[in-house]
Protein backbone atom coordinates (compact mmCIF):
# COMPACT_ATOMS: atom_id res chain seq x y z
CA UNK A 1 0.00 0.00 0.00
CA UNK A 2 1.55 3.83 -0.95
CA UNK A 3 2.05 6.33 1.85
CA UNK A 4 -1.05 8.16 0.07
CA UNK A 5 -3.55 5.11 0.51
CA UNK A 6 -2.60 4.41 4.18
CA UNK A 7 -2.97 7.86 4.79
CA UNK A 8 -6.20 7.74 3.43
CA UNK A 9 -7.17 4.43 5.37
CA UNK A 10 -5.84 6.42 8.34
CA UNK A 11 -8.13 9.50 8.01
CA UNK A 12 -11.12 7.55 6.89
CA UNK A 13 -10.21 5.59 10.35
CA UNK A 14 -10.97 8.53 12.04
CA UNK A 15 -13.77 10.71 10.98
CA UNK A 16 -16.10 7.77 9.76
CA UNK A 17 -17.11 4.35 10.41
CA UNK A 18 -15.81 2.16 7.18
CA UNK A 19 -16.46 -0.73 7.50
CA UNK A 20 -13.03 -3.01 8.36
CA UNK A 21 -11.36 -5.62 9.81
CA UNK A 22 -7.73 -5.54 11.63
CA UNK A 23 -6.14 -5.52 8.41
CA UNK A 24 -8.30 -2.38 6.41
CA UNK A 25 -11.79 -1.64 4.86
CA UNK A 26 -13.91 -4.54 4.50
CA UNK A 27 -16.36 -5.20 1.21
CA UNK A 28 -19.62 -6.48 1.22
CA UNK A 29 -20.08 -6.45 -2.41
CA UNK A 30 -17.42 -6.09 -4.95
CA UNK A 31 -19.02 -2.85 -6.57
CA UNK A 32 -18.25 -1.39 -2.98
CA UNK A 33 -14.13 -1.92 -3.54
CA UNK A 34 -14.18 -0.38 -6.95
CA UNK A 35 -15.84 2.51 -5.70
CA UNK A 36 -13.10 2.52 -3.07
CA UNK A 37 -10.49 2.12 -5.18
CA UNK A 38 -11.82 5.14 -7.38
CA UNK A 39 -11.42 7.18 -4.67
CA UNK A 40 -7.96 6.39 -3.51
CA UNK A 41 -6.88 6.63 -7.32
CA UNK A 42 -8.38 10.20 -7.50
CA UNK A 43 -7.01 11.00 -4.18
CA UNK A 44 -3.36 9.85 -5.38
CA UNK A 45 -3.75 12.07 -8.14
CA UNK A 46 -4.26 14.93 -6.28
CA UNK A 47 -7.85 15.68 -7.74
CA UNK A 48 -9.40 15.92 -4.21
CA UNK A 49 -7.18 16.01 -0.96
CA UNK A 50 -7.72 13.75 2.03
CA UNK A 51 -9.62 16.53 4.14
CA UNK A 52 -11.83 17.48 1.15
CA UNK A 53 -12.71 14.12 0.65
CA UNK A 54 -13.20 13.26 4.66
CA UNK A 55 -15.25 16.64 4.63
CA UNK A 56 -17.54 15.36 1.89
CA UNK A 57 -18.61 11.80 3.27
CA UNK A 58 -19.14 12.83 6.79
CA UNK A 59 -21.21 15.61 5.57
CA UNK A 60 -23.10 12.71 3.52
CA UNK A 61 -23.49 10.28 6.49
CA UNK A 62 -24.42 13.23 9.00
CA UNK A 63 -27.50 13.93 6.25
CA UNK A 64 -28.21 10.37 5.87
CA UNK A 65 -28.46 9.93 9.69
CA UNK A 66 -30.25 13.05 10.35
CA UNK A 67 -32.90 11.74 7.76
CA UNK A 68 -33.31 8.52 9.56
CA UNK A 69 -30.71 6.14 7.41
CA UNK A 70 -29.19 3.28 7.96
CA UNK A 71 -27.38 3.14 11.69
CA UNK A 72 -25.86 0.01 11.03
CA UNK A 73 -23.31 1.11 8.67
CA UNK A 74 -24.97 -1.35 5.99
CA UNK A 75 -25.38 1.84 3.12
CA UNK A 76 -22.22 3.32 3.88
CA UNK A 77 -21.08 3.06 0.10
CA UNK A 78 -24.23 4.60 -0.78
CA UNK A 79 -23.26 6.94 1.08
CA UNK A 80 -19.83 6.67 -0.02
CA UNK A 81 -20.77 7.02 -3.91
CA UNK A 82 -22.97 9.69 -3.09
CA UNK A 83 -20.27 12.01 -1.64
CA UNK A 84 -18.06 11.37 -4.69
CA UNK A 85 -20.40 12.31 -7.06
CA UNK A 86 -21.10 15.39 -4.80
CA UNK A 87 -17.71 16.06 -4.40
CA UNK A 88 -17.18 15.94 -8.16
CA UNK A 89 -19.77 18.55 -9.20
CA UNK A 90 -18.76 20.77 -6.69
CA UNK A 91 -15.10 20.50 -8.80
CA UNK A 92 -16.82 21.10 -12.11
CA UNK A 93 -16.27 17.62 -13.31
CA UNK A 94 -19.39 16.11 -13.58
CA UNK A 95 -22.71 16.86 -13.58
CA UNK A 96 -25.70 15.06 -12.24
CA UNK A 97 -27.17 14.36 -15.20
CA UNK A 98 -24.09 13.61 -16.80
CA UNK A 99 -24.10 10.93 -14.31
CA UNK A 100 -27.17 9.70 -14.34
CA UNK A 101 -27.18 9.38 -18.57
CA UNK A 102 -23.80 7.45 -18.40
CA UNK A 103 -25.08 5.34 -15.85
CA UNK A 104 -28.23 4.56 -18.06
CA UNK A 105 -26.13 4.13 -20.88
CA UNK A 106 -23.94 1.36 -19.09
CA UNK A 107 -26.91 -0.24 -17.74
CA UNK A 108 -28.40 -0.03 -21.55
CA UNK A 109 -25.42 -1.47 -22.62
CA UNK A 110 -25.27 -4.47 -19.72
CA UNK A 111 -28.82 -5.33 -21.32
CA UNK A 112 -27.82 -5.84 -24.79
CA UNK A 113 -24.51 -7.41 -24.20
CA UNK A 114 -24.96 -10.83 -25.18
CA UNK A 115 -22.81 -13.63 -22.81
CA UNK A 116 -19.66 -14.79 -24.08
CA UNK A 117 -18.67 -11.23 -24.86
CA UNK A 118 -17.56 -8.33 -22.78
CA UNK A 119 -19.84 -5.22 -21.61
CA UNK A 120 -18.72 -2.50 -23.77
CA UNK A 121 -20.16 1.01 -23.04
CA UNK A 122 -20.75 1.05 -26.75
CA UNK A 123 -23.10 -1.96 -26.70
CA UNK A 124 -25.97 0.38 -25.26
CA UNK A 125 -28.17 0.66 -28.61
CA UNK A 126 -29.01 4.00 -27.95
CA UNK A 127 -25.44 5.82 -27.63
CA UNK B 1 -28.95 -25.47 -17.03
CA UNK B 2 -26.33 -28.45 -15.86
CA UNK B 3 -26.34 -30.20 -18.68
CA UNK B 4 -25.39 -27.07 -20.81
CA UNK B 5 -21.59 -26.81 -21.75
CA UNK B 6 -20.51 -22.98 -22.11
CA UNK B 7 -24.28 -21.97 -22.92
CA UNK B 8 -25.05 -18.85 -24.71
CA UNK B 9 -28.53 -19.32 -25.07
CA UNK B 10 -29.35 -16.33 -22.95
CA UNK B 11 -30.62 -12.63 -24.08
CA UNK B 12 -31.52 -10.81 -20.66
CA UNK B 13 -29.31 -12.88 -18.38
CA UNK B 14 -26.71 -9.48 -18.04
CA UNK B 15 -27.58 -6.55 -15.92
CA UNK B 16 -25.97 -4.26 -13.49
CA UNK B 17 -28.39 -2.84 -10.40
CA UNK B 18 -28.51 0.92 -10.13
CA UNK B 19 -25.51 1.30 -7.92
CA UNK B 20 -23.52 -0.64 -9.74
CA UNK B 21 -24.45 1.28 -12.93
CA UNK B 22 -23.33 4.62 -11.29
CA UNK B 23 -20.21 3.43 -10.06
CA UNK B 24 -19.34 2.26 -13.73
CA UNK B 25 -20.75 5.98 -14.71
CA UNK B 26 -18.30 7.90 -12.41
CA UNK B 27 -15.33 5.24 -12.95
CA UNK B 28 -16.17 5.95 -16.58
CA UNK B 29 -15.88 9.77 -16.09
CA UNK B 30 -12.66 9.85 -14.41
CA UNK B 31 -11.30 7.97 -16.78
CA UNK B 32 -12.76 9.53 -20.02
CA UNK B 33 -11.35 12.66 -18.24
CA UNK B 34 -7.67 11.64 -17.82
CA UNK B 35 -7.87 11.39 -13.66
CA UNK B 36 -7.80 7.63 -13.30
CA UNK B 37 -5.65 4.72 -15.03
CA UNK B 38 -8.05 1.81 -14.99
CA UNK B 39 -4.88 -0.46 -14.27
CA UNK B 40 -4.48 1.85 -11.20
CA UNK B 41 -7.69 0.70 -9.87
CA UNK B 42 -6.97 -2.87 -10.71
CA UNK B 43 -3.57 -2.34 -8.18
CA UNK B 44 -5.61 -0.93 -5.64
CA UNK B 45 -8.71 -3.50 -5.76
CA UNK B 46 -5.94 -5.93 -5.87
CA UNK B 47 -4.49 -4.97 -2.66
CA UNK B 48 -7.83 -6.01 -0.93
CA UNK B 49 -9.24 -8.85 -3.01
CA UNK B 50 -9.86 -11.67 0.09
CA UNK B 51 -11.23 -9.21 1.54
CA UNK B 52 -15.03 -9.90 1.07
CA UNK B 53 -15.54 -13.34 2.95
CA UNK B 54 -12.57 -15.32 1.39
CA UNK B 55 -13.01 -18.44 3.56
CA UNK B 56 -16.92 -18.71 2.93
CA UNK B 57 -16.10 -21.29 -0.03
CA UNK B 58 -13.64 -23.05 1.80
CA UNK B 59 -15.64 -23.91 4.77
CA UNK B 60 -18.71 -25.10 2.24
CA UNK B 61 -16.11 -27.56 0.58
CA UNK B 62 -15.03 -28.80 4.01
CA UNK B 63 -18.25 -29.27 4.99
CA UNK B 64 -18.86 -31.13 2.09
CA UNK B 65 -15.65 -33.61 2.15
CA UNK B 66 -16.97 -34.74 5.86
CA UNK B 67 -20.49 -34.60 5.31
CA UNK B 68 -22.21 -36.66 2.85
CA UNK B 69 -25.52 -35.23 3.06
CA UNK B 70 -24.35 -31.90 2.98
CA UNK B 71 -22.55 -33.02 -0.09
CA UNK B 72 -25.79 -34.24 -1.50
CA UNK B 73 -28.06 -31.01 -0.90
CA UNK B 74 -25.03 -29.39 -2.21
CA UNK B 75 -25.40 -30.58 -5.42
CA UNK B 76 -28.87 -30.89 -5.69
CA UNK B 77 -29.16 -27.34 -4.87
CA UNK B 78 -26.21 -25.16 -4.14
CA UNK B 79 -28.02 -21.87 -3.29
CA UNK B 80 -29.83 -23.74 -0.55
CA UNK B 81 -27.25 -25.52 0.60
CA UNK B 82 -24.83 -22.41 0.81
CA UNK B 83 -27.64 -20.42 2.53
CA UNK B 84 -27.71 -23.16 5.01
CA UNK B 85 -23.92 -22.13 6.11
CA UNK B 86 -25.47 -18.23 6.53
CA UNK B 87 -23.75 -17.36 3.28
CA UNK B 88 -25.37 -15.52 0.00
CA UNK B 89 -25.64 -12.76 -2.53
CA UNK B 90 -28.02 -9.70 -2.39
CA UNK B 91 -30.32 -12.81 -3.69
CA UNK B 92 -31.40 -13.43 -7.50
CA UNK B 93 -28.44 -15.39 -8.25
CA UNK B 94 -27.96 -19.16 -8.29
CA UNK B 95 -25.21 -20.78 -6.68
CA UNK B 96 -24.33 -24.65 -8.78
CA UNK B 97 -21.76 -26.44 -6.80
CA UNK B 98 -19.67 -28.26 -9.84
CA UNK B 99 -17.97 -31.37 -8.05
CA UNK B 100 -14.56 -32.71 -9.42
CA UNK B 101 -14.73 -36.11 -10.54
CA UNK B 102 -11.08 -38.80 -11.52
CA UNK B 103 -12.90 -38.36 -14.76
CA UNK B 104 -13.94 -34.64 -14.80
CA UNK B 105 -12.41 -31.45 -13.65
CA UNK B 106 -14.55 -28.37 -13.52
CA UNK B 107 -12.78 -24.63 -14.55
CA UNK B 108 -15.20 -21.40 -14.19
CA UNK B 109 -14.70 -17.92 -15.97
CA UNK B 110 -17.02 -15.49 -16.90
CA UNK B 111 -16.49 -14.74 -20.49
CA UNK B 112 -18.78 -11.62 -20.49
CA UNK B 113 -17.26 -9.43 -17.14
CA UNK B 114 -16.56 -10.90 -14.31
CA UNK B 115 -19.27 -12.62 -12.93
CA UNK B 116 -18.48 -14.47 -9.86
CA UNK B 117 -19.44 -16.36 -6.82
CA UNK B 118 -18.25 -13.35 -4.89
CA UNK B 119 -20.87 -14.52 -1.93
CA UNK B 120 -18.09 -17.37 -1.04
CA UNK B 121 -14.97 -16.69 -2.88
CA UNK B 122 -14.99 -12.92 -1.99
CA UNK B 123 -13.40 -10.09 -4.90
CA UNK B 124 -12.36 -11.66 -8.01
CA UNK B 125 -8.54 -11.78 -8.76
CA UNK B 126 -7.66 -9.52 -11.11
CA UNK B 127 -6.60 -12.57 -13.88
CA UNK B 128 -10.30 -13.28 -13.70
CA UNK B 129 -11.22 -10.44 -14.71
CA UNK B 130 -8.54 -10.10 -17.60
CA UNK B 131 -9.48 -11.05 -21.26
CA UNK B 132 -6.74 -13.38 -21.59
CA UNK B 133 -7.91 -16.02 -18.77
CA UNK B 134 -11.18 -15.04 -20.34
CA UNK B 135 -10.76 -15.96 -23.82
CA UNK B 136 -7.92 -18.74 -22.35
CA UNK B 137 -10.21 -20.66 -20.41
CA UNK B 138 -12.67 -21.18 -23.04
CA UNK B 139 -10.43 -22.03 -25.88
CA UNK B 140 -7.73 -24.14 -24.28
CA UNK B 141 -8.31 -24.62 -20.47
CA UNK B 142 -5.70 -27.67 -20.39
CA UNK B 143 -3.38 -24.58 -21.48
CA UNK B 144 -4.69 -22.45 -18.94
CA UNK B 145 -4.84 -24.66 -16.25
CA UNK B 146 -0.76 -25.09 -17.17
CA UNK B 147 -0.23 -21.24 -17.27
CA UNK B 148 -1.56 -21.92 -13.09
CA UNK B 149 1.20 -24.65 -12.50
CA UNK B 150 -1.51 -27.14 -12.76
CA UNK B 151 -1.32 -30.20 -14.43
CA UNK B 152 -4.22 -32.75 -14.44
CA UNK B 153 -3.93 -37.22 -15.65
CA UNK B 154 -4.63 -36.88 -19.54
CA UNK B 155 -7.61 -38.80 -19.06
CA UNK B 156 -9.31 -36.41 -17.20
CA UNK B 157 -11.89 -34.10 -18.82
CA UNK B 158 -12.00 -30.29 -17.98
CA UNK B 159 -15.34 -28.78 -17.92
CA UNK B 160 -15.63 -24.80 -18.82
CA UNK B 161 -18.60 -23.22 -16.76
CA UNK B 162 -19.74 -20.01 -17.71
CA UNK B 163 -20.81 -17.42 -15.41
CA UNK B 164 -23.75 -15.55 -15.57
CA UNK B 165 -25.46 -13.00 -13.81
CA UNK B 166 -28.10 -15.00 -12.29
CA UNK B 167 -25.95 -18.40 -12.09
CA UNK B 168 -21.99 -18.54 -10.18
CA UNK B 169 -20.16 -21.71 -10.31
CA UNK B 170 -18.54 -22.78 -7.48
CA UNK B 171 -15.53 -25.70 -8.00
CA UNK B 172 -15.49 -28.17 -5.20
CA UNK B 173 -12.63 -30.37 -5.53
CA UNK B 174 -11.58 -33.44 -4.39
CA UNK B 175 -10.36 -34.26 -0.99
CA UNK B 176 -6.99 -35.12 -1.55
CA UNK B 177 -5.63 -38.32 0.34
CA UNK B 178 -4.41 -38.04 3.71
CA UNK B 179 -6.47 -36.00 5.22
CA UNK B 180 -8.67 -38.83 6.58
CA UNK B 181 -9.83 -37.52 10.15
CA UNK B 182 -9.16 -34.46 9.45
CA UNK B 183 -11.07 -31.50 11.24
CA UNK B 184 -13.39 -29.84 8.97
CA UNK B 185 -11.56 -26.24 10.17
CA UNK B 186 -7.82 -28.06 9.33
CA UNK B 187 -9.68 -29.16 6.09
CA UNK B 188 -11.01 -26.10 5.01
CA UNK B 189 -7.39 -24.42 5.37
CA UNK B 190 -5.94 -26.24 2.46
CA UNK B 191 -9.07 -25.09 0.26
CA UNK B 192 -7.61 -22.45 -1.60
CA UNK B 193 -9.47 -19.92 -3.53
CA UNK B 194 -7.76 -21.06 -6.65
CA UNK B 195 -9.11 -24.57 -6.01
CA UNK B 196 -12.61 -23.49 -5.93
CA UNK B 197 -12.48 -21.37 -9.32
CA UNK B 198 -10.60 -24.67 -10.82
CA UNK B 199 -7.38 -23.09 -11.46
CA UNK B 200 -5.38 -24.63 -8.71
CA UNK B 201 -6.12 -27.98 -6.50
CA UNK B 202 -6.01 -27.84 -2.61
CA UNK B 203 -2.73 -29.28 -0.99
CA UNK B 204 -2.33 -30.88 2.11
CA UNK B 205 1.14 -29.22 2.45
CA UNK B 206 -0.53 -25.73 3.00
CA UNK B 207 -2.56 -26.89 6.00
CA UNK B 208 -2.58 -25.19 8.81
CA UNK B 209 -3.64 -27.04 12.33
CA UNK B 210 -7.21 -25.82 14.12
CA UNK B 211 -6.56 -22.14 15.57
CA UNK B 212 -8.25 -22.67 18.49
Amino acid sequence: MSRLESDLAAALAAGTPIPRDADGPVFAEPWQAQAFALVVALQNRGVFTAEEWAQALGAEIREALAAGGCRDGSDYYERWCEALEHLLIEKGLASHEGVDALAASWARAAEATPHGTPIRLENDPLR
Amino acid sequence: MSGHHHDHDHTHDNHYTPIEARVKALETLMVEKGYVDPSALDAIVETYETKVGPRNGARIVARAWTDPAYAERLKADGTAAVAEMGYGGRGGEHIVACFNTPEEHNLIVCTLCSCYPWPVLGLPPVWYKSPPYRAKAVIDPRGTLADFGVSLPEGQRIRVWDSTAETRFLVIPMRPAGTEGWSEEKLASIVSRDSMIGTGLPRIEDAVEDAR
